[in-house]
């Protein structure tokens, strides 16, 4: 476990109680906070109100505590401890450094992989959603298909959402705007006996007609948006992937249900 | 389910108990001695009427012990093999004495055919009712969306070949698969459920409430967000669907249960310091239309809207409308959805845009002073 965080600290002065939480089972999804960030009372703004002993916990979480303290007090110094560093936490991954920090965790998949099949195992982010503490648990955002899933471990899922806060993957990608994976427009396309489904094929058409008015519509800011499908197929009228798509992706989604068809009959 | 209950536990039973294999529905024995229900997979399996064998438990020496353990087991066969041949009881003068090697490849063609087997057995009659029983259970999970708020998911293949694909998990919330959460099912083949159960089993039970319940087994923290949410989005829900204006099936599914985790309130809108992040940015929002569903399913009506469609390019469509006093313009809607429309209505999904928009803002600002307050 000392291996795993050596990389995080950036001071060579070794702050004790930040290792320690950092390293700890469940806290996977925390990065560490630098000392400069923590010590500077302007990022701590309001916090004072919101957790309770607060000048003990940020001592503690700064590793200057020196209270002697009986074991109930400590314990509650230490869950106050917690909470102040999930809240600071917010604020920092938004920092330049706190981004870069948790774009490290990223590209190590440290915060899971997407569960939708179609999203191959696309990388996640965590996420809030509120930025008040103790309304929701922390859900994992996925870049690829842009939506949001529980964690499938229950020691994450008891984590707050409001330690990583609603905004920032949207930030980290406004600040890295070359990470956004390109999006795909595959789907799953149910089948009985290899035959569409005409409730969920009807509704994928819906579907994408209105994908088509998005395309519109950024074409009418002068943003010629491609997925993934388009960029691979030269050929391929923008205008008219609406009906040819579907083809396509049939072949690569549902593809092989039509071999399976014919391993029936034989 | 097995027919054998009670004796020493059968083949079928101990491969359903095994670790991974929590999706299998026991298949019963009337359904594999029905050589019909087979037919063709003779050529698919290798070993097949040793694999078929070992899973009606024929041999004896299968009955003894856990078929699993080869090792104890490849001795004692090679023993037993040749002694007792009167244990044959469909092939009786098929008598291979069987060497030590052939116990796993048996093996591994037996769990082979019982998953093609399954696949074939869970679109039969008694096979769905027994996976009914399993989801009604909870166990095959739920899904992972958010928005789907724990609707319970099926086991399914994206393949009906064997070795392509493991088992995936088919939302009917939102119509999406999933890698199940486990890694145990990891290795569990797809093709052993199919690609035609997913869909087939909500079609057979039509009037199954997929809608999830607020789940008991989430924490307690978000038992308290769900429940939140749902204050905050009721009065969203309630204007939603014009009720006298829904049908109560739509394209062959009831309307309550097309996707209930699709559609308005059910799509993530990321925000930035509580304001949505523009489209038109170049890291914007580009997948809503994934998770979209309409407010009036009538739109979803194809035929209906093709017949209005041509009735007013024929230039007497005005009074044929049975849907004509939806408010908001919907015919005009139903028009531009149309896929015969959509080249020459292009112009107009701007303005379309546009008013969908306006309809939704109120409640946005809603939300946002509701996670800055």
């Amino acid at each position: 476990m000392m291996e795993d965080f050596n990389s995080e600290t950036d001071s060579d002065y070794t702050s004790y109680w930040r290792d320690w939480f950092v390293s700890s089972r469940g806290n996977e999804y925390f990065c560490e906070i630098d000392e400069d960030y923590l010590t500077d009372r302007f990022n701590l703004t309001g916090l004072n109100t919101e957790v309770p002993y607060y000048q003990y916990a940020l001592d503690l979480v700064t590793d200057v505590f020196d209270l002697d303290a009986d074991d109930d007090l400590r314990e509650q110094i230490e869950k106050s401890a917690r909470h102040l560093y999930g809240l600071v936490h917010a604020r920092y991954i938004v920092t330049t450094r706190g981004l870069a920090k948790m774009l490290d965790k990223y590209k190590k998949l440290d915060f899971g992989k997407c569960p939708r099949v179609i999203c191959d195992g696309h990388p996640l982010l965590p996420m809030g959603q509120s930025d008040l503490p103790s309304m929701t648990t922390v859900k994992l955002y996925c870049p690829k298909c842009e939506d949001i899933y529980n964690p499938k471990s229950s020691r994450h899922a008891s984590i707050d959402g409001a330690y990583f806060g609603t905004s920032f993957h949207s930030i980290l990608f406004q600040v890295y705007p070359a990470l956004n994976p390109e999006k795909s427009l595959r789907r799953y396309e149910p089948r009985i006996y290899g035959f569409k489904v005409h409730a969920a094929a009807a509704l994928a058409r819906w579907q994408d007609s209105h994908r088509e008015d998005l395309h519109w519509r950024l074409g009418e800011f002068d943003m010629a948006h491609r997925f993934i499908e388009e960029s691979e197929s030269e050929d391929e009228d923008a205008f008219e992937y609406g009906e040819q798509a579907p083809e396509a992706k049939g072949e690569k989604v549902a593809g092989d249900a039509a071999s399976g068809r014919m391993d029936l009959g034989n | 389910m097995s027919s054998s209950e009670g004796a020493p536990e059968s083949w079928i039973s101990s491969f359903c108990s095994l670790m991974g294999h929590e999706f299998f529905a026991e298949v019963s024995e009337d359904f594999i001695e029905d050589d019909f229900n087979l037919t063709g997979l003779q050529s698919q399996v290798p070993m097949y009427k040793e694999a078929l064998e070992m899973i009606l438990d024929v041999e004896p020496e299968d009955e003894e012990d856990e078929e699993e353990e080869e090792e104890e087991e490849e001795d004692e066969d090679e023993a037993l093999g040749e002694d007792r041949p009167f244990g044959y009881r469909r092939a009786g003068d098929r008598r291979h004495t069987r060497v030590a090697s052939d116990l796993s490849v048996i093996e591994s063609s037996a769990e082979l055919l019982y998953g093609l087997i399954h696949q074939r057995y869970i679109t039969s009659r008694p096979g769905i009712q027994q996976m009914l029983e399993k989801y009604e259970m909870q166990h095959f999970g739920v899904c992972p969306r958010v928005n789907c708020n724990g609707c319970k998911v099926l086991p399914v293949g994206r393949s009906d070949t064997p070795g392509q694909e493991t088992v995936k998990l088919f939302c009917p919330g939102c119509m999406d698969i999933y890698t199940p959460p486990n890694s145990r099912f990891h290795s569990v083949d797809g093709a052993f459920f199919g690609t035609t159960f997913g869909c087939l089993f909500f079609m057979t039970f039509p009037d199954l409430d997929i809608a999830p319940r607020l789940d008991s087994s989430l924490s307690s923290m978000s038992r308290n967000a769900s429940q939140s949410a749902s204050r905050t989005h009721p009065s969203e829900e309630l204007e939603s669907p014009s009720p006298e204006e829904q049908p109560l099936e739509i394209n062959g599914m009831r309307t309550a249960n097309l996707c209930p985790g699709l559609g308005r309130g059910k799509i993530y809108e990321p925000k930035i310091y509580g304001f949505k992040v523009a489209e038109a940015s170049r890291v914007g929002p580009r997948m809503k239309w994934l998770r979209m569903k309409p407010r009036n399913i009538n739109e979803l009506d194809e035929a209906t809207t093709h017949e209005r469609l041509a009735n007013m390019n024929e230039g007497k469509g005005q009074g044929s409308d049975p849907r004509g006093a939806d408010k908001d313009g919907d015919t005009e809607m139903n028009a531009a959805q149309s896929q015969e429309a959509l080249i020459a209505n292009r112009k107009k999904a701007p303005m379309r845009r546009r008013r969908v928009l306006g309809e939704s803002a109120p409640s946005d600002q809603m939300s946002v002073q509701a996670d800055m307050g």
